[in-house]
């Protein structure tokens, strides 16, 4: 299978990702340039990495939506693509209108590097679907604007169909908002579109495929084929 | 542009509580924002162009408010 990882001018996951997919999953990896509208139907996944797109100016992802490639990934999501973003990826999927609601500064203002739990909460994904519904992973988090926030209909329509596919909790699985890093309404690390071909989360599962770095729990998310 | 009233604004309610304990106790609450000057060139309606600007890039709708004025120099 074949993946594509999007750079923009500030991506800085991109290699993380890239490393993760080819070396550890096994899979034909490209880059794919910001400035390029292009066909993505050769690709079994698309990741829109973290990082600090065009600065993070104005707001996180305000920019890097407007990219070419964005409308590439547009094509690619309504005809079922599977998309993935992580962190700014995240950011960018959801001012691109891709995900609802918006990410918001965190709430203890603090940028927070550290690893969280967060419970898999929809194995009916095409990413979660090698877990154990409940199952606890244990993921890194790295950023400053992680604070999912969205008006109370659409909250209640993610909470109704399910679309809330990771929340932060306590190591044993109990969503606590002692374990929440940023604030986020409804403890939500992660989200997926309606279709569940569009996922976005906080985390980064890119850097949890190798015990070196001190988690294995993203990796069966990156394996999405077979 | 200020987050929509509702939103918890981190950093406005930190400054709200330095202000507090600076002794202004009557600060009930700060919203902190940006402040943007746009130089236009006078062709047309100069507010239908601002509205479709913040609309379509420079306020998220999601979780921000807006407002502006147009001055003529």
């Amino acid at each position: 299978m074949k993946a594509g990882v999007i750079v923009f001018p500030g991506s800085n996951c991109d290699r993380d990702a890239f490393h993760a997919l080819r070396d550890v999953v096994g899979y034909e990896v490209d880059y794919l340039w910001h400035a390029e509208n292009r066909p993505l139907d050769d690709y079994g996944l698309i990741i829109v990495p973290g990082g600090f797109s065009y600065g993070d100016y104005l707001r996180p992802g305000a920019i890097a939506r407007f990219a070419l490639i964005m409308d590439s990934v547009r094509t690619y999501a309504e005809r079922g693509g599977l998309v993935l973003g992580i962190c700014n990826g995240f950011q960018i999927l959801c001012e691109a209108g891709l995900l609802p609601g918006a990410l918001t500064r965190n709430e203890g203002l603090k940028f927070r590097c550290r690893h969280v739990y967060v419970r898999v909460e929809n194995i009916q994904t095409p990413f979660t679907r090698r877990y154990r519904m409940g199952e606890v992973l244990k993921l890194p988090i790295a950023h400053g604007d992680g604070r999912y926030v969205c008006d109370a209909l659409t909250l209640e329509r993610l909470q109704r169909n399910r679309q809330i596919i990771f929340r932060y909790c306590r190591p044993d699985g109990v969503v606590d908002p002692d374990w929440n890093p940023n604030g986020s309404v409804d403890s939500i690390a992660g989200i997926a579109n309606e279709r569940f071909n569009v996922l976005g989360m906080m985390p980064h599962p890119e850097r949890a495929c190798e015990w070196l770095l001190g988690s294995e729990d993203g990796r069966r998310l990156l394996s999405v084929a077979g | 542009m200020t987050l929509k009233p509702g939103l918890l604004d981190a950093q406005g309610r930190v400054l709200q509580e330095a202000l507090n304990q600076l002794g202004f106790e009557r600060v009930q609450d700060v919203r902190v924002g940006k402040y943007l000057e746009i130089d236009l060139q006078p062709d047309g309606d100069p507010h239908a162009q601002v509205e479709a600007m913040c609309r379509q890039l420079l306020a998220n709708p999601v979780i921000e408010q807006y407002r502006y004025e147009v001055i003529e120099e």
